[in-house]
C-alpha cells in the first residue's frame, strides 16, 4: 500500500520536502541546543507568524513576510543580548510573546482564522507543490552550503566564544549571520510540521543524537539520519493511518529519542555490572 | 627583542579603576609570571591584551605593533591563550583531534600533521579520539594548549591554568610549558596563584594588585624577603576585603 502510494506526486513531494526540511532543521538544531538556544527556534517561528499574518491581511505571499519579520527578530534581538546584556532565554520571550501578539491582532482585525493560517500554524507537507518543494530544496542547498563553508568556525563559537573571539574570527559577523540562517530554517520546516511543532524538530534530533555520545560530525550526521527517520516513518504512518503528517513526525522523533534513551540507561547499567564482575575477579 | 609592551594601562569597570598605570616589556623567550591576589586585575590586563576590552587608556604593544591601531587581527593570531579554568561540559560532542583543529587557520593544508605534532607534544596522542568532556581537568587544559599549538604561537598566555589540578599533574603541565618555551621557543605569560611554581619555572615576575607592586627578574623577587612579606599581607588584605565584600 505504501509503495503503491509513493506513485503520487504529492506523496513523493513531501517525502523530497521532508528529507530536505529533516536534514537542514538538524544541522541548524545541533548549533542552537549546544549554545543552550533550543527555544530560539520557536521564538522564530512565532515572530513568523506575526509576519505570515501580515501576508495573509495584505495579500503578500505569507512565507516571505514571515521570512522578513523572522530575520528582523532574530536579527533584533541578537543586537539586544549584544549590546543590552538582557539573558538570552528573556530576549527569547519578548520575541516569542511580540510575534504571537502581533499576529492575533491582526488575524482577529481580519475575521479571525483561515484554512491557510492553519496549515502554517500545524503543518501542510501533504499539499506541498513543485514550486514549495523547489523552494525548499534551493534554501536547504543554501544553508548546508554556508554551514559546511564556515563549519570550523560556527563550531568554534559553539565551543568557547571568547577563545574564538581571541583567535581572530568575527564573533559579530557570525553570529548574525547565524541566526539568519536559523531564521530560513525555521521558515523551511514550518511548512512541514507548522510554527507550533518547529522547535521539536530543531531539537529532538539532536537531543537524541547526544545520547550517542560521539564527536562533533559523528553527532551531526546521527542527527540527521534520526530525523530523516522520523519525517519518512511519520509522513508513512500519517499517511497509512489517516493522522496528522505534523503530529505523526514529531511523535515518531519522541519515540526514537525514549528509545535511545531507555537503550543507554541498560547498556550503561549492564557495562557498570561487568565493570565489577572483572574488578571483583 | 620586546614581544611584549604595555605602557601606562589603566582600565576601570563600572566606575571602579581595576588597572592603575601599569607598566611592563617582555622578552622573547622570557616566561614571566603574574602574580597578585584575587581580583587583583590579571585577567582584565589579559582582556586588553587579547583585545577582548579596547576601551582602556595607555598602549599595549605586541610584536611591535599597537593592538588598538591595528585594524587586522593578524597580531592575535600569534597568540594562544587558554584561560582560566572552565572544564569543559562533559556532554560536549567533540573529540580531542576535533577541538585541536579549531586552532588552526581557515583553509590549513599540512593540518593532520600539525594536529599529530600538537598532541604528541601534549602526550595526548592516544586521547585523540576521545570526548574532550571525558578527560580530567589536566587533560583538558593540554587539549587548550595544543589548540594553541597547532597555530604556531610566539606567544602564549595562561591564566591560572593549574587550578583545580592534583599536585602530579601540575608538574607534568608546567614541565610542558618549559619544553614549549625552550623547545619551540615560545614566550609564555602565565598567571598564577602558586608561587612555588612560578618561582620555579618563570624567569621574570609580575606582580600586581590593581597598580604594578613589582616587576623584575624572578631571583629578585624571591629572594628578596621584604618584598615576599609585602606580598603576602597585600594578598590577606585584599582576601579579607574579598571576604568582607561577599560576608
Amino acid at each position: 500500500m505504501v509503495l503503491e502510494a509513493l506513485e503520487f506526486g504529492f506523496l513523493q513531494r513531501a517525502i523530497i520536502a521532508g528529507v530536505s526540511v529533516a536534514i537542514t532543521s538538524s544541522v541548524i538544531g545541533l548549533f542552537l541546543v549546544l549554545r543552550r538556544n533550543s527555544l530560539f527556534g520557536d521564538a522564530l517561528s512565532h515572530a513568523a507568524f506575526g509576519g505570515i499574518a501580515i501576508g495573509l491581511v495584505t495579500n503578500v505571499y505569507p512565507l516571505w513576510t514571515g521570512l522578513i519579520l523572522s530575520v528582523l527578530g532574530a536579527v533584533g534581538i541578537t543586537k539586544l543580548r549584544q549590546s543590552a546584556k538582557i539573558p538570552a532565554d528573556a530576549t527569547v520571550a519578548i520575541l516569542l510573546s511580540s510575534g504571537l501578539a502581533l499576529g492575533i491582532l491582526l488575524i482577529s482585525l481580519s475575521g479571525g482564522f483561515t484554512l491557510d493560517l492553519f496549515s502554517f500554524l500545524f503543518g501542510s507537507i501533504l499539499l506541498v507543490s513543485i514550486e514549495d518543494t523547489l523552494a525548499i530544496l534551493t534554501m536547504t542547498g543554501i544553508i548546508i552550503a554556508i554551514i559546511i563553508l564556515l563549519y570550523r568556525q560556527l563550531v568554534y563559537i559553539t565551543f568557547d566564544e571568547e577563545q574564538a573571539q581571541v583567535s581572530g574570527l568575527p564573533i559579530s559577523k557570525l553570529n548574525y549571520l547565524f541566526v539568519i540562517l536559523s531564521s530560513v530554517a525555521v521558515i523551511v520546516s514550518m511548512r512541514l510540521v507548522g510554527i507550533l511543532l518547529v522547535s521539536s524538530l530543531l531539537v529532538i534530533p539532536n537531543v537524541t543524537a547526544l545520547l550517542f555520545n560521539k564527536g562533533f560530525r559523528k553527532t551531526a550526521l546521527i542527527s540527521v539520519l534520526i530525523s530523516i527517520f522520523s519525517v519518512v516513518t511519520g509522513i508513512t504512518i500519517s499517511y497509512v493511518a489517516n493522522l496528522a503528517p505534523a503530529g505523526t513526525i514529531v511523535l515518531v522523533s519522541v519515540a526514537a529519542f525514549l528509545t535511545v534513551l531507555t537503550a543507554r540507561y541498560y547498556l550503561k547499567k549492564k557495562q557498570a555490572v561487568k565493570k565489577l564482575e572483572e574488578a571483583r575477579s | 627583542m620586546q614581544i611584549v609592551e604595555v605602557d601606562r594601562l589603566s582600565y576601570a569597570y563600572s566606575g571602579n579603576l581595576v588597572l592603575n598605570d601599569i607598566s611592563f616589556t617582555i622578552d622573547e623567550g622570557d616566561i614571566l609570571g603574574i602574580i597578585g591576589p584575587n581580583g587583583a586585575g590579571k585577567t582584565t590586563l589579559f582582556s586588553c591584551m587579547l583585545g577582548l576590552h579596547d576601551d582602556y587608556t595607555g598602549t599595549i604593544k605586541i610584536l611591535g605593533e599597537d593592538i588598538k591601531k591595528k585594524k587586522n587581527n593578524k597580531i592575535f593570531k600569534s597568540i594562544g591563550y587558554i584561560p582560566q579554568k572552565k572544564t569543559v561540559e562533559q556532554s560536549f560532542p567533540a573529540t580531542v583531534e576535533e577541538i585541536v583543529s579549531l586552532g588552526l587557520r581557515v583553509g590549513e593544508k599540512t593540518a593532520k600533521e600539525k594536529i599529530t605534532l600538537a598532541l604528541e607534544t601534549v602526550g595526548l596522542l592516544a586521547q585523540k579520539d576521545r570526548r574532550v568532556g571525558e578527560l580530567s581537568g589536566g587533560q583538558q587544559q593540554r587539549v587548550l594548549i595544543a589548540k594553541a599549538m597547532v597555530n604556531d604561537p610566539r606567544l602564549l598566555i595562561l591564566d591560572e591554568p593549574a587550578t583545580g589540578i592534583d599536585l602530579e599533574m601540575q608538574n607534568r603541565f608546567y614541565s610542558l610549558l618549559k619544553k614549549l618555551n625552550q623547545e619551540n621557543k615560545i614566550t609564555i605569560i602565565l598567571a598564577s596563584h602558586d608561587l612555588d611554581a612560578v618561582n620555579r619555572f618563570a624567569t621574570s615576575v609580575a606582580c600586581i594588585n590593581r597598580s604594578m607592586f613589582f616587576h623584575g627578574k624572578t631571583y629578585e623577587f624571591f629572594e628578596n624577603p621584604d618584598l615576599l612579606k609585602a606580598y603576602s599581607e597585600s594578598s590577606m588584605q585584599a582576601h579579607m576585603h574579598l571576604h568582607n565584600y561577599r560576608g
